[in-house]
């Protein structure tokens, strides 16, 4: 029982400093156009990064699955303009069906 | 733009975020957790990934550092997210500090998306989803199986889809480009040699791109 308190703890303290560090120690303040762009960069990076990770990554190994169906579909909406809600019916919707069948 | 605008934007994922929630409270039950732990560690840690992953360590008997070690791992990103958008940030450092906590994957990419940057569509989000993953956490907790497995439900791709939808229109410079195709390859070489977490960390390094030449 105190191991789960512990972690509970440790995880939730860790989790509060890393989400405030930016915000406590930067925030307000205007960066200077050095740091700026890449700063702006990070944005883009860490979307494409976050793409990757969510569509392909298991614990340490690669797993394909209905996943990039749902994905590939996601991709087709974005491309004809689709509003972003239909778009995520679109990719889950894909998903499911792929895992129904 | 203001938080109703960041609430309007993100309710479709805040319902995916509610039936995410319940099934880290059914897990966190399974894996031994009792009912208190799961809803405090909802409360204050709010980040799914890692809640997900301490809660199957702890389940498999992995020990505190490995449950905390994963779970920290999962959470470094939220140092540079927190960076790229601290300029918006505004008031004294307590404000700062809570607002902060508004910051996951989802807010953040909303309110980034389209635009320039607005903190009040992050907040207005990010409180959408806080109240979303910790209603759905205690709903799970005390025995909601009703709503099934999410990744039945194609749930689990509305995130993917989410981050993709986000990210096009950030593609706007041919810098930002380059930027998203490195880290893209970055986050996806390193998926099968360091735990989870890690590659979307090493990923951000892309953004060094930016600097001036």
């Amino acid at each position: 029982m105190t191991t789960i308190w512990i972690v509970v703890g440790v995880v939730g303290a860790a989790t509060i400093a890393i989400k405030a560090l930016g915000p406590v120690v930067l925030g307000g303040r205007k960066l200077p156009p050095r740091i700026d762009g890449v700063v702006v960069l990070l944005a883009p990076a860490l979307l494409a990064a976050l793409v990757v990770t969510q569509a392909v990554a298991g614990d340490r190994r690669y797993v394909f699955d209905a996943r990039l169906v749902g994905l590939a579909a996601a991709a087709v909406s974005i491309r004809l303009r689709a509003p972003l809600l239909v778009t995520l019916v679109v990719a889950a919707g894909a998903t499911a069906l792929v895992r129904a069948v | 733009m203001s938080y109703r605008d960041g609430a309007r934007r993100i309710w479709p994922i805040g319902v995916a975020a509610f039936a995410f929630g319940v099934s880290f409270g059914l897990l966190a039950r399974t894996a031994g957790l009792g009912p208190l732990a799961p809803i405090v560690m909802s409360l204050t840690t709010f980040a799914g990934s890692a809640q997900f992953a301490a809660a199957s360590i702890l389940g498999e008997h992995g020990g505190a550092a490995a449950a905390i070690a994963a779970a920290v791992l999962l959470n470094a990103r939220y140092g540079p997210i927190g960076i790229s958008v601290a300029p918006g940030f505004r008031g004294g450092r307590l404000r700062r500090l809570l607002e902060s906590q508004l910051v996951v994957d989802e807010s953040w990419a909303v309110s980034v998306g389209r635009g320039a940057f607005d903190v009040r569509v992050l907040l207005g989000a990010g409180l959408v989803l806080y109240l979303a993953w910790n209603a759905g956490t205690a709903v799970g907790v005390f025995g909601g199986g009703f709503l099934g497995s999410p990744a039945r439900l194609g749930l689990d791709e509305a995130f993917p889809a989410l981050f993709l939808a986000l990210l096009v229109p950030q593609l706007g410079t041919s810098r930002a480009r380059s930027a998203a195709s490195l880290a893209a390859l970055i986050a996806f070489v390193l998926i099968p040699f360091v735990p989870p977490g890690v590659p979307i960390v090493a990923a951000s390094a892309a953004c060094l791109l930016g600097l001036p030449r």
